[in-house]
């Protein structure tokens, strides 16, 4: 019996030492414990005392450094962050310095960029033609950098270069041959819509010109989130940076404003961009999954705010007043229903089986749902009663484009749910749906402004 | 007799389809029946075959279910799937190319000359 307690405990003391990998999940754990009490039983079987049977079978499952890693390699896209795995890193080191000089060149060179016009009388925030030659070209300065880094670090081949450098040339060309009527709407739509694109065509360089993988695909969404938040992040500390400066060359009796806000802020947030980008490509581990911890904060609360919302205009009986911003303000609403899905999505195990978690994102699609329905029940209304223009066709267009994605999302939810569909269905419409938002992007910038006459 | 690691891999995954293809197992079994097929002679570390079960339950090749051993512990067993079934036929075809080139030199008889002539 004494040593039937001590196997036991011995079982117990491995388990945890397993489990402090965090490339191997509780339930390999589970497996790889079966396989060792099998191993076990048929060496005590075999003659073996407990003690020696326990070394024996422990030594033949092999070293749990390679076997980790192993696991690590196999789960490489559920364990994102989870790579740093023993003397591997060390190879990685000067190849890690390197990239950390390219991507501070690179956004030198963003910054210079963001400037440079200036040398040829394009005054940042000077007067109208050059306020609005930044506004045109301000993501065009700036993104295509980042495109650069990716394709410099990945190694891509020159056919691939030409597959991000082509389109970002035709958007150029597009933003400044189009005759926009100034501070119109079609212009300000085209410029907000101008980054999507951007941003989407560097997907192309970041997934090294493999962008039909759906693999690369959701690696690329994962990485515009942790992207989102090294920037929100550097942006803060510039913030303090910006102030302190003010308040030191005040403290002297000289005003660095007008310093800080044509050099200081441009420049960074230039640079920012690659810095962000380099952060979140090297410091994998260090914000662990900022995105997903997140979305698991804030889903419950979205969940409560709009269940309340619906239950109260169900009991008040009040409609909803859609005037002509707040289609907008609905299609924010749904863009971040959107992004909270899809960090679900991209942090989830896809073989894992449904948790509370799941019902709760379900809740909330159906909520921003029903919200939307009516949302667009008014607004179509309103076209109706006034007619069309540029930013209700666009607010309009990009509603149904997040309806449809989130209505299929939560009929795959609902299956999945019932055991009817794997949960690797429902990531792979998400990433099979992303060219959509870049072709409805490249619509309104290109097509928009011819349809609607440049006003 | 220490077979050479690359072979080993190269080797793994059309042993496991082809012992599921004899119907359902799990790991341990599956580790002993390759040892009893090669007579011992093919040594594998033991814990490898669950990374590799895996990759082949992603590729869907065979289908992962939970179920209780005789002693009424939890236990994975493994199913090959039709996938599994048309890739091991595949790779059976291909070992059999191999094989046959390779039969073709061993019994021509001539033993292999150890320097150039």
């Amino acid at each position: 019996m004494d040593e039937r307690e001590g196997l036991e405990q011995r079982i117990a003391e491995w388990r945890s030492y397993v489990r402090r990998r965090q490339a191997v999940h509780a339930v390999d754990v589970e497996e790889l414990e079966d396989h060792l009490r099998s191993q076990v039983e048929s060496l005590g079987a075999a003659g073996l005392n407990a003690d020696e049977a326990f070394l024996v079978a422990v030594k033949r499952l092999g070293d749990l450094d390679s076997l980790s890693r192993e696991f690590a390699r196999e789960y490489s896209e559920r364990l994102w962050k989870q790579l740093v795995v023993g003397p591997a890193t060390v190879d990685a080191a000067p190849a890690q310095s390197h990239d950390a000089v390219r991507a501070v060149l690179l956004a030198i060179g963003a910054a210079i960029a963001i400037r440079l016009p200036e040398a040829f009388g394009w005054r940042l925030g000077g007067p109208a033609p050059a306020e609005s030659f930044y506004l045109h070209n301000a993501a065009l300065l700036v993104l295509p950098w980042l495109a650069v880094y990716f394709s410099r670090k990945r190694g891509l081949r020159p056919s691939d270069w030409l597959g991000w450098s082509l389109p970002i040339v035709v958007a150029a060309v597009v933003m400044n041959v189009t005759p926009f009527r100034p501070a119109g709407s079609t212009e300000v739509l085209a410029v907000l819509h101008l980054p999507i694109v951007l941003w989407l065509t560097t997907g192309i360089a970041y997934a090294s010109g493999r962008w039909r993988d759906h693999a690369q695909r959701m690696n690329y969404v994962r990485f515009t989130g942790e992207w989102f938040i090294y920037y929100a992040l550097i942006a803060a500390g510039g913030g303090v940076l910006m102030g302190f400066t003010m308040f030191l060359f005040q403290a002297i009796g000289l005003n660095a404003e007008q310093a800080v806000a044509t050099w200081v802020l441009p420049a960074g947030a230039a640079g920012a961009v690659l810095i962000a980008a380099w952060l979140v490509e090297s410091k994998q581990s260090v914000v662990e999954n900022m995105a997903p911890v997140l979305t698991l904060l804030f889903t419950p609360l979205f969940a409560i705010l709009l269940l309340f919302f619906v239950g109260t205009m169900l009991w008040t009986g009040n409609a909803l007043d859609v005037g002509r911003e707040l289609l907008i303000g609905f299609d924010l609403l749904l863009v971040l229903v959107l992004a909270l899905l899809l960090y679900a999505i991209s942090a989830r195990d896809p073989q894992a089986p449904p948790r509370w978690f799941d019902r709760l994102q379900l809740a909330l699609v159906v909520c921003a749902l029903l919200v939307d329905v009516m949302a667009l029940w008014a607004i179509a209304a309103r076209i109706l009663e006034f007619g069309f223009s540029p930013n209700k066709v666009a607010a309009l267009g990009e509603n149904l484009i997040l309806l449809v994605n989130l209505g299929v999302s939560a009929v795959l939810y609902v299956r999945f749910l019932g055991g009817k569909a794997t949960f690797t269905e429902l990531e792979r419409w998400q990433t099979s749906y992303v060219p959509v938002y870049l072709i409805w992007a490249w619509i309104v910038v290109a097509i928009f402004p011819v349809v609607f006459g440049f006003r | 007799m220490d077979i050479a690691k690359d072979l080993v891999a190269a080797s793994a995954t059309p042993l496991v389809l082809a012992i599921l293809g004899e119907g359902e197992s799990y790991g341990y079994a599956i580790i002993k029946r390759v040892g009893e097929l090669s007579r011992g002679e093919l040594q594998w570390t033991d814990g490898m075959l669950y990374p590799l079960l895996h990759r082949l339950e992603r590729k869907g090749y065979v289908k992962a279910v939970w179920g209780q051993s005789e002693t009424g512990r939890r236990r994975k067993y493994y199913r090959l799937t039709k996938a599994g079934t048309e890739h091991l036929a595949a790779q059976r075809h291909q070992w059999e190319v191999v094989d046959s080139a390779l039969r073709g030199l061993w019994f021509t008889g001539a033993e292999p000359r150890l320097r150039p002539a």
